[in-house]
């Protein structure tokens, strides 16, 4: 192996369970200290990647490394990380205590230092005094943290979170986000963390993983994969877009060029190269569109405002394009507009938040 | 890979117990007992070896062909009884109030766990020339002589359906506990009458609890042996009899043969039951 | 609808009178000062056939002895056989989703024994046992009784553990406890209750059992069940009915406790939640 080996390298995982592929060579590198997120669909491989991880499943092909050692073939027990269940898996016939030294009584840790890690484990959750109760005594919020607090108790090189907040209400689930967030910083390892919630992910993550059927679909920080989807899919499952399908009509300097969507030319951008007559689809956010009486980032598109919305302080607007391009806009409901339906507005967008992904019908998010 | 390899061969060691005994003691000495009914009878160890189909080409004969007929008439019409009598009593019991239930499925439950011996034996005393049942009707005057109600047909088939009836009924009341009754209750609201509403949603839905409860019935029904010897007075009425006699006169290999028709009429049975959407976990509720 | 409640309850008064009558004429007749054999009729109280019942008269106490040895011994075996086999098996599914073939057939053929004639498995237990040259009397019934106790174990474990939540083994699979530590930590303890009643549950078929030991057991006094039989079809005295008696009264403890018991742990289990 190299020296620079990441923290945990995931190399070509590939799974099958005898029905048909579950993981597709799947690779993917983890630096320590990284709170990534594996984000897509039910379905979609990633559970099946983080019990590969954690041990509790082989891959069929690939290989696991984590802190420079191949644990490919290591048992869960050897491999030093530790999972934090979706349905928390708590141990009904043990109570709060005996749940959370369970680890350590298996490494027959000395009774003296179980007791005092645990209350540490215990406090670091803000369950102190709860040791006696059962679990089922415990509210939902109170069981995750049990959960928590019985994997983090094995001080683990990575801990593996499978949806840990989606039993919980809206309220409680933001709340944990946060106190997720603070226990990744305060303990400082790395967390891999499931979810099917894009909001969650994007909230929390250093890093997401978006995946479709077993593959990787794209790679980035939350930024990058909000501003800059790589495909169809990880446009329309990140946030809500326009996509508006056309075709590459021409390709300027770095990356700029207009798309012919519906009669009207759309000036966009990407990374990648792309030639006349592509087909593309480009995805605009809504709160990435301005309209006004002026031409508005120096583009010059008209538009006409075709229904207003306003909903808890935001402001939702549709303008149609040319002759049947509809788009959505959404603006600050402050910045309110004397605009009334049917008026004709000046429409426009930065450049750099109008990025374009190949079209691919098979791919379009639901 | 190493980590699954392991542990499956840690759950195949938990398995083999099972798996050895099961393979003894239930696969072999039941296909031990189908190879018997293929030999004949033999002096030494009561087979001789060979093979033959004598044994199934009496079970023409009329010694044997009446009784089994007759086993599967008083099988058959048991079943039927069990169902007019468990079934609607397990409904009513599962619509009963909570409390009332659970008095009730206690009352069930003694008779049930009663040995069957001692319940017919009850039947026995009572039904005697001199018993209980005969005083009571002369008493009333009803009667002159006592009538013959032990040793005959009727006090065998009586004793049948009440010693099976309780195998009907539960499975019928978990049928019925289970239903949610707002179908039936929408059943009413579009306007169908109790009775189609009863049969053409409750009867429906609960089929799979009524065929588990035939099932339950029909099958041990035509083997219980010593009801015959305590209430039919040693008439061969019923399959087991026939068993019963053919081993206290050492011919094995007949008695085989019986027992492996008893084999296949049971197979028939459940595999007829799965067929029309039984599930054999239904078959064994206790 | 009132006149619709009181024709339910009649019905079921009648069924459940139907299936009391015997039992009660066993009962009244236990208490019958009549001396004579069988057939007889009711001619007054007594308490005699117990007092000769407790005074060992009959030799039901050995008969009674037997079926607690063979019950005991049986119960004790198909529960690890039981249990284990359950366990193992549907622990051994978690990971495919999917019982093995092997694991359905087996199970299929396990649990036949309680799913076809008794008169059957006794004339099969009777000649495998003769071709095996078993010959003691207690190993023979202990051998028949633990094949047919087996799928009641079985079956009540499994049931269990398929309810169970799988990532309750993953979890402790995951904080490091091999496949043995948990089945000793989490699965057995959770198990527990399950394999209580399933023990319970061969112990009470055990000892009920008539027509698998009629053709097991060889020359002798025999198990209760089997002694019962030879009584009453011979039609010795009315101590055979005080034994019956008491049979019937324990029974009826048996099914009160367990009535007892499941309030209580109701009553607990609203407790809990309540807190």
């Amino acid at each position: 192996m190299s020296e620079q080996t990441p923290f945990l390298r995931l190399e070509n995982l590939s799974k099958d369970y005898g029905q048909g592929m579950v993981l597709h060579s799947l690779s993917l590198d983890v630096d320590a200290g990284e709170f990534l997120t594996l984000l897509g669909p039910s379905g979609c491989g990633k559970t099946t990647t983080l019990r590969i991880i954690a041990g509790l499943e082989d891959a069929t092909e690939g290989r696991v490394y984590l802190d420079g050692a191949d644990v490919t073939k290591l048992p869960p027990e050897k491999r030093n990380l530790n999972t934090v269940f979706q349905s928390y898996a708590l141990f009904p016939h043990m109570n709060v205590f005996q749940n959370v030294a369970y680890g350590l009584k298996i490494k027959k840790v000395p009774k003296a230092e179980i007791q005092q890690r645990v209350m540490e484990a215990l406090q670091l959750v803000q369950l102190t005094g709860y040791e006696k109760r059962m679990p089922s005594q415990l509210s939902g919020g109170q069981r995750q943290r049990v959960a928590i607090a019985r994997a983090v108790v094995l001080r683990p090189k990575v801990l593996l979170l499978d949806e840990p907040l989606g039993a919980l209400d809206l309220k409680l689930r933001q709340q944990m986000q946060q106190e997720l967030k603070r226990l990744q910083k305060q303990l400082g390892i790395t967390f891999i963390y499931i979810t099917h919630d894009q909001e969650e992910a994007l909230n929390m993550s250093s890093r997401i993983v978006i995946m479709r059927e077993g593959r990787v679909e794209q790679i980035g920080t939350p930024e990058e994969v909000y501003e800059h989807p790589a495909t169809l899919f990880a446009a329309g499952f990140i946030g809500q877009s326009n996509l508006i399908h056309g075709v590459v009509d021409k390709v300027g300097e770095d990356g700029q060029m207009t798309i012919l969507s519906e009669g009207v030319s759309l000036p966009a951008y990407a990374e990648k190269e792309y030639h006349p007559g592509d087909k593309v689809v480009l995805c605009l956010r809504p709160q990435r569109v301005r309209y006004g009486s002026e031409p508005q980032h120096g583009l010059d598109l008209q538009g006409l405002i075709l229904d207003k919305e306003y909903s808890g302080g935001m402001q939702h607007t549709h303008i149609r394009l040319g002759d049947t391009l509809d788009i959505r806009v959404m603006s600050q409901s402050s910045e309110l507009d004397s605009y009334q339906i049917g008026d004709k507005v000046h429409v426009g967008w930065s450049i750099r938040h109008a990025p374009v992904v190949p079209d691919n019908p098979a791919e379009e998010a639901q | 890979m190493t980590t699954d390899k392991k542990d499956s061969r840690f759950f195949r060691f938990l398995k083999l117990p099972m798996y050895l005994w099961t393979l003894v003691f239930v696969f072999v000495s039941l296909t031990y007992v189908i190879g018997l009914s293929f030999m004949g009878r033999g002096e030494l160890i009561g087979v001789d070896g060979l093979f033959t189909l004598a044994n199934y080409a009496r079970l023409r004969e009329p010694q044997y062909l009446k009784v089994l007929l007759n086993s599967l008439k008083l099988a058959a019409l048991t079943t039927v009884l069990c169902l007019s009598i468990g079934y609607p009593f397990g409904y009513l019991m599962a619509r009963l109030k909570p409390g009332a239930r659970t008095v009730v499925l206690m009352l069930l439950i003694v008779p049930f766990w009663t040995n069957s011996l001692i319940r017919i034996f009850g039947w026995r005393i009572l039904l005697m020339g001199n018993g209980p049942l005969n005083t009571f009707l002369q008493n009333l005057g009803l009667i002159e002589k006592p009538l013959k109600l032990l040793n005959t047909e009727g006090a065998v088939f009586l004793g049948m359906v009440y010693a099976l009836l309780p195998l009907m009924i539960m499975p019928s009341s978990n049928a019925v506990e289970k239903l949610d009754y707002s179908v039936v209750e929408a059943a009413r609201d579009l306007g169908a009458g109790p009775l189609k509403a009863f049969f053409t949603i409750t009867v429906p839905l609960t089929l799979p609890g009524l065929m588990a409860g035939c099932v339950l019935v029909f099958i041990p029904s035509m083997g219980l042996f010593f009801l015959n010897d305590m209430l039919g007075g040693g008439k061969t009425l019923l399959t087991g009899n026939l068993i019963q006699n053919l081993i206290n006169s050492r011919d094995l290999p007949m008695a085989s043969a019986l027992s492996a028709l008893m084999l296949l009429v049971t197979g028939a049975v459940i595999a007829l039951y799965r067929k029309v959407g039984g599930s054999s976990g239904q078959l064994s509720m206790f | 609808m009132k006149k619709k409640r009181i024709g339910s309850t009649l019905f079921l008064t009648l069924v459940l009178l139907f299936l009391y009558l015997p039992i009660v004429v066993v009962i009244v007749y236990s208490f019958n000062d009549n001396p004579a054999r069988i057939p007889l009729q009711f001619t007054g109280w007594t308490t005699r056939w117990y007092e000769e019942l407790f005074a060992g008269k009959g030799g039901y106490g050995s008969a009674l002895v037997l079926s607690l040895q063979v019950a005991l011994w049986s119960v004790l075996s198909s529960v690890v056989i039981g249990t284990l086999g359950a366990v193992g098996m549907v622990q051994a599914t978690l990971r495919s989703g999917k019982g093995s073939r092997g694991d359905n057939l087996m199970e299929s053929i396990a649990i036949l024994p309680i799913m076809i004639p008794e008169i059957i498995l006794g004339l099969a237990f009777m000649v495998i046992f003769d071709a095996l040259g078993i010959k003691g009397n207690t190993i023979r019934l202990v051998l028949a009784h633990t094949t047919f106790c087996i799928p009641y174990v079985f079956l009540s474990v499994k049931s269990r553990m398929v309810s169970m939540d799988t990532a309750l083994f993953d979890a402790a699979r995951d904080l490091g406890a091999t496949q043995r530590r948990i089945l000793r930590d989490i699965t057995l303890p959770l198990c527990a209750p399950a394999i209580l009643s399933g023990a319970f549950l061969a112990f009470a078929m055990s000892m009920d059992d008539f027509v698998i030991s009629f053709f097991v057991y060889g020359v002798g006094e025999g198990t209760l069940p089997l002694k019962i039989y030879s009584s009453v079809k011979t039609g010795v005295s009315l101590r055979v009915n005080a034994l019956c008696t008491l049979m019937i009264l324990a029974v009826f403890l048996l099914v009160a406790m367990n009535q007892y018991l499941q309030a209580v742990r109701a009553k607990k289990e609203r407790m809990l939640q309540k807190a």
